[in-house]
């Protein structure tokens, strides 16, 4: 049974608004780069999957297939909130690794416009009657009346209670997160927004929902991102050029939330996470300290200091002097988010979990041009996606 | 004159003073304001209700700036412990919406309000929480 997983291509489509092109137009192009990317053709690829979150019932991996190759190959279309890119990743893994399959192409793709999950939800209109609906019977909308469940607020809550829990964390260490990956967007030409923010601003920007303030949130938008796995043995009979970028994936983990109290009132992003950190590291071998670069979560910046700690990257509860002492900026102890993250990267939902990924393999193939970590070796993406999953993997330039 | 209802029908309004009742599992003891199937928690499958404490502490909170449409901002949400168990999500009324005035592991007493009417004339009463001093003998009904 094979036994390894590398990444032999990827490819990603920047992040950003694409009023004439649809989601076929940017799948393609970062599928194609990935394919590309990889020196393969889809002659080469055992399995599809594609990711999308917002039109799944369209059979996009389907559709998309046609606009790229139709091999007769399987196809799967996957949907787990924001952990659909890499829960697209975690399939074809599973079929490389259920020798079902050599080499599969694992793509995300997602156009948002400028709606974003919480327009979906917008209150429904004022019954002519109150009756009852739904498992808790509701007779009207209760977002706004029963707290809050758009996502500014759900992350500003999980940040809140951190918090709660850990003196000198607030407002201001929450804001140097987003100031941080500003900063770092600066010098990725794949970021859709490249502007870098004093902290001041940051936080004088306007209010979403406390402490998350507009320039703390990610914003909506389109994009797409593609990665060709491949399974060791496969590997080896390739070019060795091809070969000699191929990188190591060590460690490829899902997980959902376990029940915790209070999870059914206010999702639990923490456990699932750690689960997933945790098991990951032992899987690669690697100590939380030996990562060389992350990219995390960072929907909205009181998400990423959480996941500092979920991640094991600063000292338990030490989320707020990890940020406060830069240990996470790209010259820090554990540079964080280096692409600009999700917060000014940009967040096309199903495309996220595979970017990601592009991101560190980019950095271990030593390719990420001006946001390059020197020398960087191992690296680790996280996603999370309410409702809740979590993904993880650990990726190593390693030698074939 | 119409008459009330519960916003949701884990709020009971009966002739004393509401109060929130809960799913509980008979085997473990988890609680839930959802209908249930099985219990996330142990997988048992027999629940009872269970009225909760009217009482608790803000587990974590959010000052909402932007919102639905139809939703007056800013306004304070938040996460409570109940005291006795239980977790639940509302807003904390009578208080500014200002950071410096809502404490994290503040105490709280639950009140209740009217969020709305029907074309029949029917009140939608709906809950949220106070400072648990000020909170003593008020009622917000509008």
């Amino acid at each position: 049974m094979p036994d390894d997983l590398w990444i032999l291509g990827a490819s990603m489509v920047k992040f950003g608004r694409y009023p004439d092109r649809d989601l076929m137009d940017i799948g393609s192009e970062a599928a194609v780069g990935a394919l590309s990317d990889a020196a393969v053709s889809m002659a080469d690829i055992d399995i599809l999957v594609v990711g999308n979150q917002l039109e799944p019932v369209g059979g996009v991996g389907q559709r998309l297939q046609k606009q790229i190759g139709q091999t007769g190959i399987p196809v799967y279309n996957v949907t787990n909130a924001c952990a659909t890119g890499a829960s697209a990743i975690r399939v074809v893994s599973m079929a490389i690794k259920a020798g079902e399959a050599e080499m599969g192409l694992a793509v995300g793709v997602e156009k948002m416009g400028k709606a974003g999950l919480a327009e979906g939800r917008a209150a429904r209109p004022e019954k002519v009657a109150y009756e009852r609906e739904g498992r808790t019977g509701a007779v009207m909308s209760v977002e706004g009346i029963l707290g809050t469940d758009f996502m500014p607020g759900v992350f500003a809550h999980a940040g809140m209670e951190y918090a709660r829990n850990h003196d000198g964390v607030g407002f201001e260490q929450f804001a140097r997160v987003a100031e941080k990956n500003h900063a770092h967007s600066s010098l990725n030409p794949l970021a859709q927004y490249q502007k870098t923010f004093g902290l001041d601003e940051v936080m004088a920007s306007p209010m979403m929902s406390y402490p998350n303030t507009l320039l703390m949130c990610c914003p909506t938008g389109d994009g797409s991102a593609a990665a060709v796995v491949v399974s060791g043995e496969k590997l080896a009979t390739l070019d060795p050029a091809v070969r000699k970028r191929a990188v190591k994936v060590s460690a490829s983990v899902l997980t959902t939330d376990p029940w915790v109290e209070g999870g059914e009132q206010q999702p639990d992003v923490n456990t699932l996470t750690r689960q997933a950190a945790d098991k990951a590291y032992e899987q690669a071998g690697v100590d939380p300290q030996d990562l060389d670069l992350v990219e995390l979560h960072d929907c909205f910046a009181t998400a990423e200091l959480i996941h500092y700690d979920n991640l094991r990257l600063c000292e338990p509860g030490g989320a707020g002097d990890f940020i406060d002492s830069r240990g996470p900026w790209r010259d820090g102890r554990i540079p964080v988010n280096v692409s600009g993250g999700l917060i000014s990267k940009g967040h096309p939902i199903a495309a996220t979990g595979v970017a990601n990924i592009y991101e560190i393999v980019t950095h271990l193939r030593g390719e990420a041009g001006d946001r390059q970590i020197e020398g960087a070796t191992v690296g680790l993406a996280h996603v999370i996606g309410l409702g809740s999953t979590c993904a993880v993997h650990i990726l190593e330039k390693a030698a074939v | 004159m119409g008459e009330r209802v519960s916003v949701v029908d884990y709020l009971v309004l009966d002739d004393g003073e509401p109060y929130l009742v809960a799913t509980a599992c008979r085997g473990c003891g988890a609680t839930y304001f959802e209908r249930h199937n099985a219990c996330g928690r142990c997988f048992g499958t027999s629940f009872e209700r269970r009225r909760m404490e009217s009482t608790g502490t803000v587990r974590s909170y959010t000052i909402v700036h932007r919102a639905a449409p139809g939703v007056a901002v800013p306004y304070v949400a938040a996460i409570i412990e109940l005291d006795g168990g239980g977790v639940v999500k509302a807003n904390i009324r009578d208080v500014e919406p200002e950071p410096a005035q809502v404490g994290l592991g503040m105490p709280v007493a639950m009140t209740t309000f009217v969020a709305g009417t029907d074309d029949e004339g029917t009140e939608a009463v709906a809950f949220g929480y106070s400072p648990a001093v000020a909170a003593a003998g008020k009622r917000t009904d509008a």
